[in-house]
């Protein structure tokens, strides 16, 4: 039972990585109190106001499967919160293991007997081309319903997420035709020849983080390999995988082959995880259901896994940083997406030569952030996800605070009303502290100050995850060290979150398995098969 | 045969209206420095189409100029992959929209067929163009394993200023086959297009800019091989040339890239390629691949399977039904549907084939069926079947580039793999069988740079193509056909405390 409850508390969160379960009422009352305290300490930024409305209407709530929208079996829905207020967006169809078990037949079904993995693949990338052109002529209404069940600014899903949606697509779009198996030499007279097919029907989980951009990571190439696909996308951000997969049917993709099962991860996550249907699953999330669905994949079928899990990303300032730049890269490796990233560079370690003055000036940037309703030109950072989130960050301002960190922006909660929360920064935070050691997932900079590269590589490494770190230098030989010493997947150098689609993208350690985008990402999505046959009278080996 | 007059226009067809004749240069049409223009012919009737501006060395080194600006100091270099990838796929979405008109001004400029050229050449060309817009973001440099402590890295940069000179059979198919790749890499372009067909390139140098492909990075000087061709591949400024056509003028170009800046070349040349047909071979779809293998594109193919080889226990069943298949080909004006085969391009061409004729006869083959010019005008010639060809005859060892099948008897594999290897062409091979080992024997045995199993004429974006001997070096198509215009930097620098090697 206990293990069912944990099951339960780490799928339906996806993306949150707590070690504590609490009351939360306690929690509410607790978080509440402290927000009053600290909001009276630091201005609100940006006066909260009356909600934009957003201007998209929501077509699509149902389950897609085999090509039709469809109600849950079991007819039950669940509400998806708009964050700025609480209330209640749509009521979307709520699957659980039955419906699960629907579109991971049909997805069989569409895998065996095809179209899909018997097209050619110029065939299969002339549909991918043309859903990331509907993309693009419905990017501002993709945007709106991103950002409306999200938070995030709309500029930010108009002008980054979805163009990064339609640009990811094409990417494996053109991967379709150039996926080669190697002809490999034999020790003897033997012909060998690799084949990389299709793994099959592949479950797919993602967060509510980047609803969109997930979709492209995990959609592009499992689809782009000929593979057919059941996704769970996050119970916060259930719209936006609709809409798309709406459009992806419009540009000729054969019914069956993508399916979208909205609901929670007890129910139909690890339904998904468990199935003895599914050929391979991949999820982003927290590192703790990363756990529970690769334990899930050993305990039905050997599904082969990758997980994108948690990160606290170090973002290392050195001394012959221009202290303004390293500010601003910095703040926003942080605070982009409301600090809603697993890549978030969440500890901020700056030389003690440039630490002072770095810190007084992240400070007056954070207090510059722009809060509001993401619907607002302008605004930077919108709404947390949901009320748990929003409170689950709280809980760490308060953590910091208590363990002797200096408070030195922000603090508490934004506004009134919603999930808003001030940007706030820390610094002489020490390692050992929690806000060093745990993924907030919230806007919450933490600022550490190191002597030397030798210390500063092994701090950053002392984590249990490897996702991501920045690196600010301009002094070659000090990039080069770090670039190899750091136990992480992607390292920024006086640049971050840079995430093209070519750019394989993943973590070491607690981090996950595996990578995706890139070529990398194919690998996931392929069996490799070798055949080999005798020579007679060969010519050469 | 065909019946409906050969040469005769189709009622009802509307020819295509000649938009454009002179030379693309930095983004603009020019007429020639000099003035001059060339007349480029109906092969169905030898009437004038169109007067074309004739490029000589004076338009080549302004073409060159403008390529090298675009590439020096342009956008297209500096484009991230995929927006040059956008800008192709634009491009290619631009030749959609006017499919038709492409393949009926190959069909009046080559004597192609028009139905073929609407569903697969033009068809093809798009999606040539599409395979590389989706390769220029997939262009890896390697991060390498030094014997030190150092870090290093290769970069795959565009090698510069491409010079692209192709040959008339398949105007728009080669056209794309170099230009594609060319632009997906980031080089900037200068084509000379085959003097009999100059029209369909310089429409596609007008949607080229249309689709956004900047001023200079594509530039189609139409001429003669001697003037513009010679001022091109001999050019200070040009980094590579790409060429296909025949084995003498591919390797006139070699010495010239030799004897001027050592360029990098790429030749894709002629060839006879044998077509290996094995007892155990179904025998109906081996009559259909051996006669559609050379009569296809009326012989003018450079792949064309134009030695027969039959081993003996189905030869004689092999020859009734050839040559029926043969005798139904038919043969007329390319724009009518019903038609298998046109005129020949040209005069010359035409010319040639039937002297290649006579030398069959001369050398002591066996005419089974063919051997006759046909129709009252134009450029139409039979399919012509021989048997009894020997290796030392001139049908068997020259590419004919025409309707003209040479039949060889032969026993045993071994014999087949060396008769077949006799040549110093390296092009293409085609095998017919079931067995599983001969054909991976034949397949590793027979020295040419494409096989084909139980098929034939298995074009693909993805395959390199390309020849062994004199039939050329370097390969079109495929992931490989991006390197010929990529250099290779490879990238050194100390590494210190690195915690692995």
């Amino acid at each position: 039972m206990m293990g069912q409850r944990l099951v339960s508390s780490l799928l339906s969160r996806c993306l949150y990585a707590s070690h504590r379960i609490l009351n939360p009422l306690t929690r509410q009352e607790r978080k509440l109190g402290l927000a009053r305290r600290i909001s009276q300490r630091f201005s609100t930024l940006t006066a909260i106001e009356d909600p934009v409305t957003p201007p998209v209407e929501v077509k699509y709530t149902k389950l897609l499967i085999n090509g039709q929208f469809v109600d849950a079996a079991s007819g039950k829905t669940f509400p998806t919160l708009d964050p700025r207020t609480g209330e209640v967006i749509a009521h979307v169809a709520e699957g659980d293991s039955v419906d699960i078990d629907c579109a991971v037949k049909v997805a069989r079904k569409a895998f065996d007997e095809g179209p899909w993995p018997k097209m050619t693949a110029y065939e299969r990338s002339r549909i991918l081309f043309k859903f990331a052109d509907l993309i693009d002529e419905h990017n501002d209404e993709l945007a709106a319903l991103e950002s409306w069940d999200n938070g995030k600014p709309f500029e930010q899903s108009a002008k980054e997420e979805v163009p990064l949606l339609s640009r990811t697509i094409r990417y494996y779009a053109g991967w379709a035709d150039k996926i080669h198996g190697l002809i490999v030499p034999g020790d003897g007279a033997h012909h060998v020849q690799v084949l990389r097919e299709p793994i099959g029907v592949a479950g797919q989980i993602i967060p509510w983080n980047f609803p969109l951009v997930m979709f492209a990571w995990k959609v592009g190439p499992a689809l782009a390999c000929g593979n057919t696909v059941v996704l769970k996308p996050a119970e916060q951000t259930p719209l936006t995988a609709l809409y798309a997969a709406a459009l992806l049917h419009e540009a000729g993709l054969p019914d069956g082959v993508l399916n979208v099962v909205s609901g929670f991860g007890p129910t139909a996550g690890s339904a998904l995880a468990g199935h003895m249907e599914v050929d391979k699953i991949a999820f982003t999330g927290s590192t703790g259901a990363g756990k529970i669905i690769q334990e899930l994949a050993a305990k039905s079928n050997l599904k082969s896994v990758t997980l994108e899990l948690g990160g606290k990303s170090p973002f290392i300032v050195m001394d012959d940083a221009n202290v303004d730049q390293a500010v601003e890269l910095a703040h926003s490796a942080l605070f982009h997406n409301q600090g809603q990233c697993c890549c978030a560079g969440s500890r901020t370690f700056v030389h003690e030569r440039v630490y002072d003055e770095f810190v007084e000036k992240a400070k007056a940037r954070a207090l510059k952030r722009v809060v509001g309703d993401p619907f607002k030109q302008g605004v930077e950072q919108g709404p947390q996800i949901d009320e748990e989130q929003f409170s689950k960050i709280l809980e760490y301002i308060t953590s910091g605070i208590d363990s002797g960190a200096t408070l030195v922006a922000g603090g508490g909660r934004a506004g009134n009303k919603g999930f808003y929360i001030q940007p706030t920064v820390f610094s002489d935070v020490k390692d050992e502290m929690t806000i060093a050691q745990e993924e907030i997932f919230g806007p919450v900079q933490t600022i550490l100050k190191f002597k030397n590269l030798n210390e500063v590589i092994q701090r950053a490494n002392a984590s249990p995850y490897g996702l991501a770190a920045g690196v600010f230098t301009n002094n070659l030989n000090n990039a080069n060290t770090l670039m190899r010493a750091l136990r992480v997947g992607t390292v920024w150098i006086n640049c971050y979150n840079l995430l093209d689609a070519a750019i394989p993208f993943g973590g070491y350690k607690m981090s996950g398995i595996g990578r995706e985008k890139g070529m990398d990402s194919l690998n996931s999505y392929l069996q490799v098969k070798a055949v080999i046959t005798p020579l007679e009278n060969h010519a050469w080996l | 045969m065909a019946e409906n007059g050969n040469g005769s226009v189709k009622e009802g067809f509307e020819m295509p209206e000649i938009k454009y004749t002179k030379l693309f240069i930095n983004g603009e049409f020019v007429d020639a420095a000099s003035g001059k223009e060339f007349e480029t012919r109906d092969p169905r009737t030898g009437d004038v189409i169109a007067n074309i501006a004739e490029a000589d060395k004076v338009d080549v080194d302004l073409a060159v100029k403008a390529a090298r600006e675009a590439f020096d100091h342009g956008p297209w270099p500096r484009m991230s992959g995929y927006e040059r990838g956008r800008i192709l796929h634009k491009y290619a979405d631009l030749i959609e929209q006017h499919i038709e008109e492409l393949a009926a001004l190959d069909g009046i400029d080559a004597g192609k067929l028009f139905a073929f050229g609407k569903a697969v050449d033009i068809p093809g060309a798009i999606r040539m163009l599409r395979y590389y817009a989706s390769a220029a973001d997939k262009i890896h440099g390697e991060t390498l394993k030094l014997n030190g402590a150092y870090q290093g890295y290769t970069l795959k940069e565009p090698i510069g200023v491409v010079g692209v000179i192709i040959p008339w059979n398949f105007p728009s198919m080669m056209f794309f086959l170099k230009v594609s790749p060319a632009l997906a890499a980031g080089c900037t372009v200068v084509v000379k297009p085959a003097e009999q067909t100059p029209l369909s390139a310089l429409f596609y140098a007008k949607l080229a800019k249309e689709a956004g492909i900047p001023d200079g990075a594509l530039n189609v000087v139409n001429g003669f091989g001697p003037t513009a061709g010679a001022a091109l591949t001999s050019h200070m400024d040009v980094d590579n040339i790409s060429f296909t056509g025949s084995p003498e003028i591919g390797s006139v170009i070699m010495q010239s890239a030799a004897t001027s800046n050592l360029k990098t070349v790429s030749l894709e040349l002629g060839g006879k390629s044998p077509m290996i047909i094995f007892d155990d071979a179904n025998l109906d779809m081996a009559v259909g691949l051996a006669s559609a293998a050379v009569f296809f594109n009326k012989g003018e193919i450079c792949v064309a399977g134009s030695r027969v080889y039959v081993q003996e226990g189905i030869y004689d069943e092999f020859v009734k039904k050839v040559i029926e298949v043969a005798k139904g080909w038919v043969v007329g004006d390319p724009f009518d549907p019903k038609v298998n085969m046109g005129p020949q391009v040209d005069k010359v061409q035409y010319e040639r084939v039937l002297k290649y004729i006579e030398y069959g006869k001369r050398d002591g083959a066996t005419l089974l069926t063919g051997g006759k010019p046909c129709g009252e005008k134009g450029y139409y010639i039979e399919p012509t079947i021989f048997a009894d060809v020997k290796e030392d005859m001139k049908i068997a060892q020259d590419e004919i580039f025409g309707p003209v099948m040479s039949l060889i008897k032969f026993k045993t594999i071994e014999e087949a793999i060396e008769r077949a290897n006799c040549t110093k062409y390296g092009l293409a091979a085609g095998i017919l069988t079931n067995d599983i080992n001969i054909a991976n024997r034949v397949s590793r045995s027979v020295r040419a740079g494409t096989v084909w199993i139980n098929c034939y004429f298995v074009f693909d974006a993805d395959a390199p193509f390309g020849g062994f001997k004199m039939s050329g070096f370097g390969r079109d198509q495929g992931m490989n056909a991006i390197e010929k215009y990529l250099q290779v930097k490879s990238v050194i620098t100390p590494i210190y405390n690195s915690p692995w090697l």
